[in-house]
């Protein structure tokens, strides 16, 4: 039987969006998903100082806005000619600010947008707003050891915010830090600061050893049939991240669906447009050479997103790609990682590809990147600089590509008369939730729905984890609709 | 003694959700005793819809919006967090759908606004407009105010900027309106409680020695006041230097940046380039 369900919004997860899937019965056999907020980031930063784009880009985002502003820092560093000059201590210190970023933003995911849609809150806590109304129907965990999980997401909040104040002493606040700037960082690394850091780090680490972690494979024990939903394109990228002065902590490339380490090279990314509310003209185009044109009312669009693509190809990008990445390129601390959930679950590589593979490898990512700020933090050397000195050039271009904690970010400047003259940015979560693109290949949130199983219409608990194993950083709206319906969208730009 | 509820509908326009993740990280209160616990004995919030926190989604979720606008009329709390996008009707951003039908920000907050006892503008964007309303303003972005003007509605708005606000002004300005009432808000002249809003923060800034003993850092990293490099603490009014941000850990210019004025109607065009010296010429 064929079923039409509309649900708008769907909640908890950051921004503005839509997803619509045909179900015929019972199946998902149709997908479409939209970004339905337009502010304009690229347009309102031309003519501006271009060293004024740090601070401004971080405001695309309040979960992860460290991501912006670290692309923002590579980008321009780049344009003014500083990469070789940054010193050590500055690429530590933004590497600490930023994995604070991904700490925080792991756990908030996890708990606080994720979880809720396995555990039991309600049985737990009482019901009451923010718990109800919900899904109903499918709560698997239940008694201490859903209390248990119940009170991690109060503890959980803590420790978030822990996170946050962690990353102040470098970053100077949270959210929108003031910390990393072209050439370097603002603040020195003192030995108090040091030891600080450290304790507070230390506090964290063991929230994700003893509790981020452990939760994760509860709730992985509980729901294993999610190890086979919601696989989507296996094409895996990541434009590598954590500039230290050692080299990257997670490796450039692109991993086929073969699980084969290819290489990475900026050069082939390109946009489509072509259902996506911009002009048709730039479609096609590499970022570096791309305008932002929007047309909202352009027919055959349903996304402010764009479509991003590698050589063609549909990709998706976050924790996954890049635990999975650094694997195939025999990483010891991130196979080691992944062998040990593997085998403690009694599953093999091929099952990481799923809503839950998306989780563990954001857990075991958080593990990976705390262990390694320590030592982050004691290759500091307090008495070194952490800024080189720069002059804005009358003209320039520049590119900013590292890994944010939902997937690859990249930007792009071109400067002129000292001003910005262009400035593209991709977010993971273009890539991610992009619509089709110019030859009709859906975007990786759109295969990941495909095939998948809804067994309650009323309560589609099925679609929104797939959407949310992306941790995508959008509002969101799942429609259903009936395979007869003689159109999918009713999808207007709301 | 009953406890009094403050029903909670908190929208998010053309913003990034950094406000609301400002007020995650609350201290004392924490954000569990703002969800969870009376936040003043006998006084205590509900907060019936914020789409990041909330678990309901869908229908189930919007229908919360119609049900509080009709059946709390007048008796709930609207927080906008976000600018409100006008071009094109509305059309570059929208809330969820309602009855089958799309709903824009701008007709959200105005139908909530109408009927709510008060609005809170959270954030700069909400506020006056923020960086979505920056130059060129390509979705003609406004604050809250400028939207109730245009539509006539004259529920009470509370400016409470920053990009993102300290979450004790937010926290703060719910424990005046529970303890003395919303009328016991004392706002200066573009709406802020001048509770965390009445002094500059150059008056408070712990580099004012230097200021005025002419020590001036030239380049980012040096020791000094900032005001060569584009500090705006001479004329942004916020309580910074002495509250500190995240838990007292750090604040912008103990970190070494110059303040953004971020907590300014003016922000981000009139405060930028953000790393170049305001002179008074600029401010006339």
């Amino acid at each position: 039987m064929r079923k039409k369900i509309k649900i708008d919004p769907i909640t908890r997860i950051e921004g503005h969006m839509a997803i619509e899937a045909v179900v015929d019965e019972g199946v998902v056999k149709e997908a479409r998903c939209a970004g339905t907020l337009f502010r304009g980031f690229e347009i309102i930063l031309k003519g501006r100082d271009p060293r004024d784009a740090c601070r401004l880009t971080q405001r695309i985002c309040g979960v992860c806005p460290t991501a912006h502003a670290t692309a923002s820092a590579l980008c321009i560093d780049d344009a003014f000619g500083l990469t070789d000059k940054i010193p050590d201590n500055a690429k530590l210190i933004r590497a600490l600010i930023f994995g604070s970023n991904f700490l925080q933003s792991h756990i908030l995911h996890f708990y606080h947008l994720a979880a809720l849609d396995y555990v039991d809150t309600v049985a737990a806590m009482g019901d009451m707003a923010p718990f109800v109304p919900r899904y109903e129907g499918d709560y698997r965990i239940v008694g201490q050891e859903n209390a248990q999980l119940a009170d991690n997401y109060i503890q959980a909040l803590n420790i978030r915010r822990k996170c946050q104040e962690m990353l102040s002493i470098f970053g100077g606040k949270m959210p929108h830090s003031v910390g990393i700037v072209p050439g370097g960082v603002t603040e020195t690394p003192t030995e108090d600061k040091i030891t600080n850091f450290l304790w507070r780090l230390n506090e964290i680490r063991e929230f994700v050893d003893n509790t981020y972690i452990p939760d994760v494979i509860s709730v992985a024990k509980a729901y294993p049939d999610y190890f086979e939903i919601g696989t989507g394109c296996k094409r895996m990228v990541a434009y590598g991240g954590f500039e230290l002065p050692t080299g990257k902590l997670f490796k450039a490339g692109i991993v086929s669906p073969q699980l084969q380490a290819e290489p990475f090279d900026a050069v082939n990314i390109t946009e489509d447009l072509k259902h996506s509310w911009y002009a048709d003209s730039e479609s096609g185009k590499n970022p570096a050479y791309s305008d932002t044109k929007p047309e909202p009312t352009k027919s055959q669009a349903y996304s402010f997103i764009k479509s991003p693509r590698y050589q063609g190809k549909v990709c998706e990008l976050g924790p996954l790609a890049r635990m999975v990445n650094n694997y195939v390129r025999h990483d010891g601390k991130c196979k080691e990682l992944i062998d040990s959930l593997l085998s403690e679950l009694g599953a093999e590589v091929d099952a990481l590809f799923s809503v839950l593979g998306r989780h563990a490898a954001r857990a075991l990512e958080a593990k990976l990147i705390a262990d390694a700020m320590v030592d982050w933090l004691q290759a500091l050397k307090p008495t070194e600089p952490t800024i080189v000195e720069s002059q804005i050039p009358e003209t320039g271009e520049g590119a900013g590509l590292t890994e944010a904690p939902r997937g690859a970010v990249g930007h792009w400047i071109s400067i002129k008369d000292s001003k910005t003259e262009r400035y593209q940015v991709i977010t993971p979560t273009a890539w991610n939730a992009s619509p089709k693109d110019d030859k009709e290949q859906g975007g990786a949130v759109e295969q990941a729905l495909l095939g998948a199983r809804v067994r309650d219409r009323d309560n589609p608990f099925e679609l929104v984890r797939i959407v949310r194993s992306f941790d995508p950083c959008l509002a969101c709206s799942v429609h259903l609709l009936d395979a007869r319906a003689d159109k999918l969208g009713v999808f207007r730009v709301v | 003694m009953s406890t009094k509820e403050y029903p909670v509908i908190w929208l998010q326009g053309a913003g990034c959700t950094g406000c609301s993740v400002s007020i995650l990280n609350a201290v004392s209160p924490k954000i569990q005793n703002l969800l969870l616990d009376e936040l003043v004995p006998g006084h205590q919030l509900r907060l019936l819809f914020h789409a990041t926190i909330m678990a309901g989604q869908g229908e189930p979720a919007i229908k919360v919006l119609k049900d509080t606008e009709k059946d709390r009329k007048g008796g709930y709390i609207l927080v906008v967090e976000g600018a409100v996008p006008t071009a094109e009707n509305g059309l570059y951003g929208g809330i969820g759908e309602i009855d089958g039908k799309h709903v824009t920000i701008v007709q959200s907050v105005a139908d909530l606004g109408k009927s709510a006892l008060l609005t809170i503008a959270l954030g700069t964007c909400a506020a006056y407009g923020g960086i979505p309303a920056a130059k060129p303003n390509p979705t003609l972005c406004k604050g809250v105010q400028a939207v109730f003007d245009e539509k006539g509605i004259e529920t009470q708005v509370v400016n409470i900027p920053g990009c993102p606000p300290h979450p004790e002004w937010f926290t703060g300005t719910i424990s005046v309106i529970m303890f003395s009432g919303a009328e016991a808000l004392d706002l200066d002249d573009v709406g802020r409680p001048k509770l965390f809003y009445g002094k500059l923060v150059h008056e408070n800034c712990p580099r004012r020695a230097d200021f005025d003993k002419g020590k001036f850092a030239e380049k980012l990293g040096d020791a000094g006041c900032l005001y060569q490099l584009g500090c705006r603490g001479h004329y942004t009014y916020a309580d910074c230097p002495l509250r500190q941000w995240n838990n007292g850990v750090n604040w912008c210019v103990r970190a070494g940046s110059p303040c953004l004025g971020c907590v300014e109607p003016e922000f981000p065009d009139g405060t930028s380039p953000i790393y170049e010296k305001i002179t008074f010429e600029d401010l006339k």
